[in-house]
Formats: C-alpha cells, sequence, structure tokens
C-alpha cells in the first residue's frame, strides 16, 4: 500500500449504493478507494456483478501542471490499484522525461519495459517507472508505438537506459532513436525474432534450432 | 602501453608503443565472475580504459515462461532469478500478485515472511562477503561465512524442506504454518551471530591488505549511482539513504525499528561497510519480530484459481542486492499478461564500467565482487 503517490484526487463519494465489495476484510483499504470512485469512471465499463472500479481518472497537481506545460501531449492520466501512470505521445517521450527529472524531481529512472498488446493501432507500450527520491513517490509514464515506429531514447535523461532499452529493442524489437549503441544484451547477436512479442512462436524457434542443430525432427 | 629501456647513461626512457590498445576478454568461465559474465577489458598497460559486458549466458526467458503459466505455477520460478536469496525473490512476486488481486496477506503471514527475508538477507550477505573476499585473497572468511549461512538454510529447510529455491511463500500467505521450534531457532541464531559478526570484522576491517585493496577502488559518487540506476547496498554506500524498507514499506517492516547504514564516498571499503551494518540490522529487525508473532490465519481468503481484475500493477521490495520490482499485467486471465522483472544486479552492473575505469586488472575483480551480482538474475 505503500508506494501510492502521496497526492491523490479524493473521489466524490457516493451517497447511497455501497457495492457489495466490502465484505472481504484483508481488502478493506483499496476496495473502499475503488468503491468511492464508482460513478466517474470511465474504464473499464464495470460488470454489473462486481462494480469494484480499480482504475480511476487521476487528476493531480502533477498532472495539472504536466498539462499545462505539454497540453494534448499528455494523452491520458489514470490510477489504477492507486499507482500513478500518464500516457504521453511518443513523439515527446524523452522532452517530457527530462521535464520529469529536472523539474518534478522523478530523479530516478527505475525501470524501463515494454507490453505486446498485438490486436491493438499501436501494438507497443513503453513503460517506464520512475521513482522521486526527495517526494518518495512513483510515478508511470507510458507511450504507445506502433510497430516500425521510433521512440525517443531517454538515454540522455537518465543514463541507466541504455540496458534497459536495449532489452526492450532484444526482447520487443522496438528502435529507439538517439541510443548509442542499439543492439542484443540478452540473446546471441544472430538470433531471429523478438521472443516477448505475443506472437513469437516458441514451438517454431524450438524446431528449427533442432533441425539445424541436430539435423532431426523435434517432434513437438 | 610503454616499453622501458635503459639508456647507456643508466637513464630509464619510456617510449610509448603506438596508440595500441590491449582487448583483455574475461570470463564467462572465469572464477571471480561469480557465474557466467564476460567481461571485454580495453587495457592500458595494466590499466583499464575502456569495458564491455556481455551478458545472456543464463537467458532462461524467464518473463516469457510467466506468460505461458497461471500466478501460482509460475512462483517457483522466481526462485531461480537471484538463486542465492530466494525468499526474497518468492516476497516479491507474491506481493505484486496480491497487489493485483486487492488482497493483503494476513499480519502473522507478514511477519513470519519478514523474519525468513531478513533471514536471507543475512545469507545472501553472507555468501557476497565470503566471495568477496575470496576473490581478494583473503581465505579465510569464507569457511566462516558458510558456517552461518549453513544455520539459515537450516531453518529454512525445517521451515519448508527446501534450502536454496525454497518457494517459502504463497500468493495469499503461507502455505506451511511455522514448525514449533522456529522462534527458538532464529532467536538461538541471532543470539550468536552478535559475536560471529565481529568475527569477520576482526579479519577484515581494519586488515592492512583488505583496506589497501578496497579503499578508494570503483568509486561510485551520489549522483552517477542515481544517474545509473543504482539501488540496494550500492546507492547507500554513495551516500543515498534509501531504503524501500523505510520509503515504502512493506511485508511488517513498518512494525520494527532499524537504521539504514550509508557510506560516504561510495567505495569498495563503504560497501563493504554498509553490507556489514546491514547484517547487523538484519539481525535486530529478526529479534524484533520473533518476540510477538501475531496469531490468526496465514493464508487470506484467495481462490484456487487466481484470475485478477483487468490492470496492472508494480511492486518492488529491497531485495539483499537492491530493488528488485515486479510490473504485473493483467488481462483478466489465469495467465499473467505481461510479467516484467526490474532486477537488481542487472540494473547495479550498469555502474561497472563507470566503476572500473582507470583502476588495475586486479582491481576489476575487486569492483565485480562489490557489486554482488548474481547472473541467474542478470540473465533471467
Amino acid at each position: 500500500m505503500a508506494d501510492e503517490p502521496k497526492e491523490q484526487q479524493a473521489p466524490p463519494v457516493p451517497a447511497g449504493d455501497k457495492p457489495a465489495a466490502s465484505p472481504s476484510p484483508p481488502s478493506t483499504p483499496p476496495a473502499k478507494a475503488a468503491e468511492g470512485a464508482t460513478p466517474a469512471a470511465p474504464k473499464p465499463p464495470a460488470p454489473p456483478k462486481a462494480p469494484v472500479v480499480l482504475q480511476t481518472p487521476l487528476n493531480n497537481e502533477l498532472v495539472a501542471r504536466l498539462r499545462t506545460k505539454f497540453g494534448t501531449a499528455i494523452l491520458e492520466a489514470i490510477e489504477d490499484r492507486k499507482q500513478a501512470i500518464i500516457l504521453v505521445e511518443r513523439a515527446r517521450l524523452a522532452e517530457i522525461a527530462l521535464h520529469l527529472r529536472d523539474e518534478e524531481k522523478f530523479n530516478l529512472l527505475t525501470d524501463l519495459t515494454a507490453v505486446d498488446w498485438p490486436k491493438r493501432e499501436k501494438r507497443f507500450d513503453i513503460v517506464l517507472n520512475l521513482y522521486s527520491f526527495p517526494k518518495n513517490e512513483r510515478l508511470r509514464v507510458k507511450a504507445h508505438a506502433a510497430e516500425g515506429e521510433k521512440v525517443p531514447s531517454v538515454f540522455g535523461v537518465w543514463p541507466t537506459a541504455n540496458w534497459l532499452e536495449r532489452e526492450a529493442f532484444d526482447m520487443f524489437g522496438i528502435v529507439f532513436s538517439g541510443h548509442p549503441d542499439l543492439k542484443r544484451i540478452l540473446l546471441p547477436d544472430g538470433w531471429q525474432g523478438y521472443p516477448l512479442r505475443k506472437d513469437y512462436d516458441i514451438i517454431q524457434q524450438d524446431n528449427a534450432w533442432v533441425k539445424e542443430n541436430l539435423g532431426i525432427e523435434s517432434g513437438q | 602501453m610503454a616499453r622501458t629501456t635503459v639508456t647507456e647513461s643508466g637513464e630509464q626512457q619510456h617510449t610509448l608503443l603506438g596508440a595500441d590498445e590491449l582487448i583483455l576478454n574475461m570470463g564467462p568461465q572465469h572464477p571471480s565472475t561469480h557465474g557466467v559474465l564476460r567481461v571485454k577489458l580495453k587495457l592500458d598497460g595494466e590499466r583499464v580504459i575502456g569495458s564491455e559486458c556481455m551478458i545472456g549466458y543464463l537467458h532462461r526467458g524467464v518473463e516469457k515462461i510467466a506468460e505461458n503459466r497461471s500466478y501460482q505455477q509460475f512462483a517457483p520460478y522466481v526462485d531461480r532469478m537471484d538463486y542465492v536469496a530466494a525468499v526474497s525473490n518468492g516476497l516479491g512476486y507474491c506481493e505484486a500478485v496480491e497487489k493485483l488481486l486487492v488482497v493483503e496477506a494476513p499480519p502473522r503471514a507478514k511477519v513470519i515472511r519478514t523474519i525468513l527475508t531478513e533471514l536471507q538477507r543475512i545469507a545472501s550477505h553472507l555468501l557476497w562477503l565470503g566471495t568477496h573476499a575470496l576473490d581478494i585473497g583473503a581465505l579465510t572468511p569464507v569457511f566462516y561465512c558458510f558456517r552461518e549461512r549453513e544455520e539459515i538454510l537450516k531453518i529454512f529447510e525445517r521451515y519448508c524442506g527446501a534450502r536454496l529455491t525454497t518457494h517459502a511463500f504463497r500468493i495469499g500467505g503461507l502455505q506451511y504454518e511455522a514448525y514449533d521450534t522456529l522462534e527458538k531457532d532464529v532467536e538461538r541464531f541471532c543470539k550468536a551471530f552478535e559475536s560471529r559478526i565481529k568475527e569477520y570484522e576482526d579479519l577484515l576491517t581494519q586488515n592492512r591488505i583488505w583496506v589497501g585493496r578496497t579503499k578508494g577502488v570503483g568509486i561510485l559518487t551520489a549522483a552517477d549511482a542515481i544517474a545509473l540506476g543504482a539501488t540496494g547496498p550500492v546507492i547507500r554506500a554513495s551516500g543515498v539513504k534509501w531504503d524501500i524498507r523505510k520509503a515504502m514499506p512493506y511485508a511488517a517492516y513498518d512494525q520494527y525499528k532499524f537504521e539504514i547504514p550509508t557510506g560516504k564516498t561510495g567505495d569498495t571499503y563503504d560497501r563493504y561497510l554498509v553490507r556489514m551494518e546491514e547484517m547487523r540490522q538484519s539481525r535486530l529487525i529478526c529479534l524484533q519480530a520473533i518476540e510477538n508473532i501475531p496469531s490468526g490465519p496465514i493464508m487470506a481468503k484467495v481462490g484456487k484459481v487466481l484470475k485478477p481484475p483487468p490492470g496492472e500493477v508494480y511492486h518492488s521490495i529491497e531485495a539483499p542486492k537492491g530493488e528488485l520490482g515486479y510490473y504485473v499485467v493483467s488481462d483478466g486471465t489465469v495467465q499473467p499478461y505481461r510479467v516484467r522483472i526490474r532486477p537488481p544486479s542487472f540494473v547495479n552492473l550498469e555502474s561497472f564500467d563507470r566503476m572500473v575505469r582507470g583502476h588495475l586488472v586486479a582491481d576489476v575483480v575487486a569492483i565485480i565482487g562489490t557489486l554482488d551480482i548474481v547472473l541467474g538474475e542478470v540473465d533471467r
């Protein structure tokens, strides 16, 4: 519960109908917050039986400041299980990152990774997990990228992004523009395909390996 | 590289042999790389002027495996990343999925988790101390360290039947109730351990060779440490007082008193002192925790089939090596859509190049040791 951002939006408490989610004692604090947010939350469309909404829009001061500064480049700001997430425009990612580091004091890039949603128009989520020492809070910055679209590297902002971006390239094939030495890091240089993509075929890859190295059919 | 010749008048003359640099390959089969790390060193004489880490020899695709297992099935896999601190890995994963499910482990489970995780931190630091000293040439500490580590592993064995890859915790709490003499065993270990730490310190802290080999070696400033994303003892030795157990308490850490040791210069000696003090603090946490283990259930109400509601969560813990984070995305099915593991060793190893430049080849071994990396976690 601790790494939730300090400044949270206080959701309007509904007057009457409390959802039937309260009787489970261990989950009381998060469930309460979710209850409060039921009427306003746009996503996901709450199924009728479980009105616990975990994602709520985020409207704290940080988001307001970012919206004033970057306008439409801040596409979305939500809170998922009390963790702050902002979605930004891919092309301005590095610029926003620099602002977050210098003005908002998110000085540590904890993690940079990606998620593949192949059915979406822009299939990749680039996910940056930031931490601020002075504020003791975390922020997750996301950007969407379609296949083949270049993502601005944040290596110049946080040098630790060097290896993390290489890993994202290695596993997803996402190209980071401005990265000093973008090459595979965990897999051998000659590797075919990007394993953490959802359409990566493990069996086909296994068959190919067996055929090439053992000269037999793998029979999988 | 320079060649030294003696002239007729008896004077020594140094001539540079062009700008040729020597590339030296170290590993992946090298005893002091603690696994399968390969380092390409660029040398000017005996001085390191550049380096490149080649990793991935132990890559098993853990994150891909996660996408093809149920939440519970994946839990044993995380033990195999940092295999000398399996309990900590398990804690991080279980807590991350609990957050995703919006459940919380009962208080009793939390306290037992804390005790075992702190014991694991001591065990991990002991392994680091023993091998780090061994690398630098102090042969004795490793025997003492393994003696104490053995006691901890015996406690793990009695608790869950396994010594290394324990799979001690479950999503939602614990599988096993604490065995009858757990408190006594932990207490006996902690009581004896106080004088044991002094033994190690007697061997090393004032030892001229040890100080000579570690002081001023592999300096990482606080600004560099933050920029390079270092966490854990590495960043604390650089003077940043930051520990996730304090900053964002998880498990039962908010109930116990302990200090965060920090260093000043960020050299290998400081990192040594920080980890020694951390073992003392872990010992104190264990002693406080066994005094009052709450009674009650050890498992929260979670179903047999875990189907977290769609969404995502990032949860991190202070593992012995640094910040161990789990970013878990759920699409509402029984299998995680994506599990990203933020390994402390991988990110800390990025600082290696900064630390090693300008030092001698012999110091490379000291710097690899001081980073306390486990390749199972670097490569995943």
